[in-house]
């Protein structure tokens, strides 16, 4: 009844063992035998989404009119800032995602303090060198200066405000390091200058020597150091007041500059940890609770058959957990009812095909034929039925991901995937399992083992 | 065999009866939409034992804060969500320091979500988009599967006519959930809905594809025996995969599965139940009247059928 059934068991043993691999480890290495060089390597852990574990997500939308398309690739480039930024933070795992085209959806798991992180992501930081003369302000004073991002010089307005020059912006800046200073207490930013500004730089300190330049971010002082000499080669530093931290985050928006699209924050989430923590336990305890009363149905009914569907169905949830871990799904609270479904979706499969094999038996065929007739017979309404399960799951996918709606997103992608999975092992596994049970087998006692 | 579709008219009256209450409170309460679909924010916080601020009060710091339409509930777990307009982060950080002095403890955020107007609107239109895609996408899919039977249209129409059915259903739960427990029709709500939609139809493609395949070897029999003999042959199916795995599934996600899936694993219960329901109380009952043109008989005239 099945040709080849050895290649079959080889086949679903292989499947089966790459897929225990990638559950029961975090990282995949395939290392060169001879060398012992890594020559293969991915990081598998699980992600837990923040339903599940806490955290703030925030919905960023490009600040400019309704009507008007966003440019060329800003948004790409406004995420990789926004990333970049809150990466350098030492936030982990966060992720930031493209949504729709004028949308930019921001994970940040396990995160509690939420004002620093939409502070770091809403941050132009336009840094500016400005020559305050002899004028040395204090930390955090706002200065006016002659410069503005649309390119118009702000000009001196009489018994105003004085406005200050600047020399030039962080534009010019080519890297940023941040290390600790010579006393070790306090840490400094070093930066180097692209040749362009190395030269307005050197000619501005040799001809200032003993005044103030005025470091700005945002037109806030950071820092305002006297000029000690002058400085060819365009490499300086800035020291104030900086932890490792701070300075880190200082440097972090030197080196990535301003948006190339204004954001705006339109939708925030934030769910605290005890919450998550409680979905997670009650949830799978719901499934496993769940899943034991339904593989209890599925062998006092199906018999034999209903033994072979519970160990195909858990051979489908170790690869379906494999994949979702190698593609970092995220799994989130309504993932895991999408996944429940989906299994839903496996046993529905094997139950038409055993609902037919019962049928064909008790119409009298013998075993060989009724195991035949019940995969033919069962397949076109088991395709078609999934088919349409799988188009609304694609439907809700191309809705979720427009809105940046994760938990959306998470129940299609691992429903569908389920789905697919699951029509693998019942058509597969299923059917090779039975093929081998019934080889070293024959039951006489229909009855009995098949429960007609 | 068991005569399942000569009392059609008696499935009929009794979809009658399970849609309309709900849909009753929904015309009367209105539609108990979300932030997601509306906009505005929900703040949930705990305080400290013996230190939590009354209503009053976190009115009162609302109000200095400039929103004025804040609703304080209290739940049974004890935390307190206060319900009101879009809150930007910088308004949020003020209403919570402010509620930290007053109440002179620690008070603890459990969630917070704030969703701007103009999203929520776009969230609400292109959500009725989905469902409209996947009605068109469902109706197109089944057609071309059964392009080889007789009126292969009249089985996607029919699918559908019950799959408006399963979402009346879920509306008519929504109703009565909204306004015995203060349900809401928020973004998890529309996922559950499009899964019912989307095994609404498994369910009804698995009777048609069985009266596709007797179509064809047991033609000589009366179309509405043919029909009632492929629903028996599927019936033991449709139970053992709908009441013993699927329901199981989630009544034990609904009992034990926590609160934010329970309203969503109600849902889904109540949704992919009525799903195998409707495919063989009311989609296969359409099918034959469809045949027999029955709605000639409805009103006293022409001969019976």
């Amino acid at each position: 009844m099945i040709r080849n059934l050895t290649n079959r068991i080889i086949l679903i043993v292989l499947i089966l063992t790459l897929a225990l691999w990638v559950d029961l480890s975090d990282e995949i290495n395939v290392l060169n035998p001879v060398s012992n060089e890594a020559l293969f390597s991915r990081n598998v852990e699980p992600r837990l989404g923040l339903d599940l574990q806490g955290g703030l997500q925030v919905l960023l939308e490009a600040d400019i009119p309704a009507d008007q398309q966003v440019e060329g690739d800003a948004m790409e480039i406004a995420r990789d800032i926004v990333q970049q930024r809150t990466d350098a933070l030492g936030v982990n795992e966060n992720v930031i995602q493209i949504a729709g085209d004028r949308r930019i959806v921001g994970e940040f798991p396990g995160l509690e303090d939420t004002e620093s992180v939409l502070a770091t992501i809403q941050q132009t930081g336009l840094m500016e060198f400005v020559d305050t003369g002899d004028y040395g302000p204090e930390e955090g004073t706002i200065l006016v200066t002659d410069y503005s991002p649309t390119g118009q010089p702000v000009e001196a307005v009489e018994g105003g405000e004085t406005v200050y020059h600047t020399i030039m912006t962080g534009a010019e800046l080519d890297s940023v390091t941040v290390s600790p200073d010579q006393l070790g207490v306090n840490y400094v930013i070093n930066f180097v200058l692209k040749s362009e500004g190395s030269q307005v730089f050197a000619e501005h300190t040799g001809a200032n020597v003993g005044k103030f330049l005025t470091i700005t971010l945002d037109k806030q002082v950071i820092s305002s150091p006297v000029i000690q000499d002058r400085i060819d080669g365009g490499q300086g530093s800035i020291s104030g007041n900086f932890t490792a931290e701070s300075a880190n985050a200082f440097a972090v928006q030197l080196r990535y500059g301003s948006l190339p699209v204004p954001l705006k924050i339109v939708e925030t989430r934030i769910i605290g940890p005890t919450l998550g923590a409680d979905s997670l336990d009650k949830s799978l305890r719901a499934g496993l609770i769940g899943m034991a009363i339904v593989a209890l149905f599925m062998i006092l009914y199906y018999r034999l058959p209903g033994i072979v569907a519970v160990l195909s169905i858990l051979i489908y949830a170790t690869i379906a957990f494999a994949v979702f871990k190698w593609f970092h799904f995220t799994l989130t609270l309504p993932g895991i009812a999408g996944f429940l479904l989906s299994t839903g979706a496996a046993l529905d499969a094997n139950i038409l095909i055993f609902e037919r094999l019962k049928e064909e038996l008790r119409n009298g065929k013998n075993l060989t034929q009724a195991v035949d007739q019940g995969w033919t017979r069962a397949w076109s309404s088991i395709r078609d039925s999934n088919l349409s399960a799988i188009i609304t799951s694609l439907i809700l996918f191309w809705f979720g991901s427009t809105f940046g709606a994760t938990i959306v997103k998470g129940f299609s992608l691992t429903l569908a995937l389920g789905v697919i999975i699951s029509l693998f092992t019942a058509i597969y596994v299923t059917r090779t399992l039975l093929a081998l049970f019934l080889k070293g087998f024959k039951p006489n006692n229909y009855d009995l083992w098949f429960g007609i | 065999m068991i005569d399942i579709l000569s009392k059609r008219y008696l499935y009929f009256l009794l979809s009658f009866i399970i849609i309309v209450p709900g849909l009753v409170f929904l015309a009367v309460d209105g539609l108990p939409l979300s932030i997601d679909f509306t906009g505005g924010s929900l703040f949930e916080i705990t305080f400290s034992d013996g230190q939590a601020l009354d209503t009053e009060a976190i009115n009162a710091i609302y109000e200095e804060a400039g929103i004025d339409d804040a609703q304080v509930t209290t739940t049974d777990t004890g935390s307190v969500i206060i319900r009101s307009s879009f809150l930007t982060n910088e308004v949020r950080d003020q209403i919570l320091t402010a509620m930290k002095s007053e109440a002179g403890g620690d008070v603890t955020v459990i969630s917070f979500d704030s969703v701007g107007p103009t999203i929520g609107a776009q969230v609400a239109s292109r959500a009725a988009l989905a469902v409209g895609v996947a009605a068109l996408g469902v109706v197109v899919y089944i057609t071309l599967a059964f392009r080889k039977v007789q009126n292969a249209f009249r089985y996607g129409v029919c699918a559908v006519i019950a799959m408006a059915h399963d979402v009346a259903v879920v509306f008519s739960v929504a109703g009565i959930g909204a306004r015995f427990f203060e349900w809401q029709i928020d973004a998890l709500f529309l996922t559950a809905l499009l899964t019912v939609i989307g095994f609404s139809v498994q369910d009804k493609v698995v009777v048609f594809d069985r009266i596709r395949e007797n179509a064809t070897s047991l033609r000589r029999l009366e179309y509405e025996t043919l029909v009632n003999h492929s629903i028996v042959q599927t019936l033991q199916r449709s139970i053992n995969t709908q009441l013993m795995t699927v329901e199981f599934l989630l009544l034990s996600l609904a009992l034990f599965g926590g609160v934010t899936l329970q309203e969503f694993a109600v849902i889904l219960l109540v949704g992919l139940l009525s799903g195998t329901y409707s495919s063989i109380f009311v989609a296969a009952p359409i099918l034959v009247l469809w045949e027999k043109r029955e709605w000639s008989t409805w009103f006293g005239r022409g001969a019976s059928a």
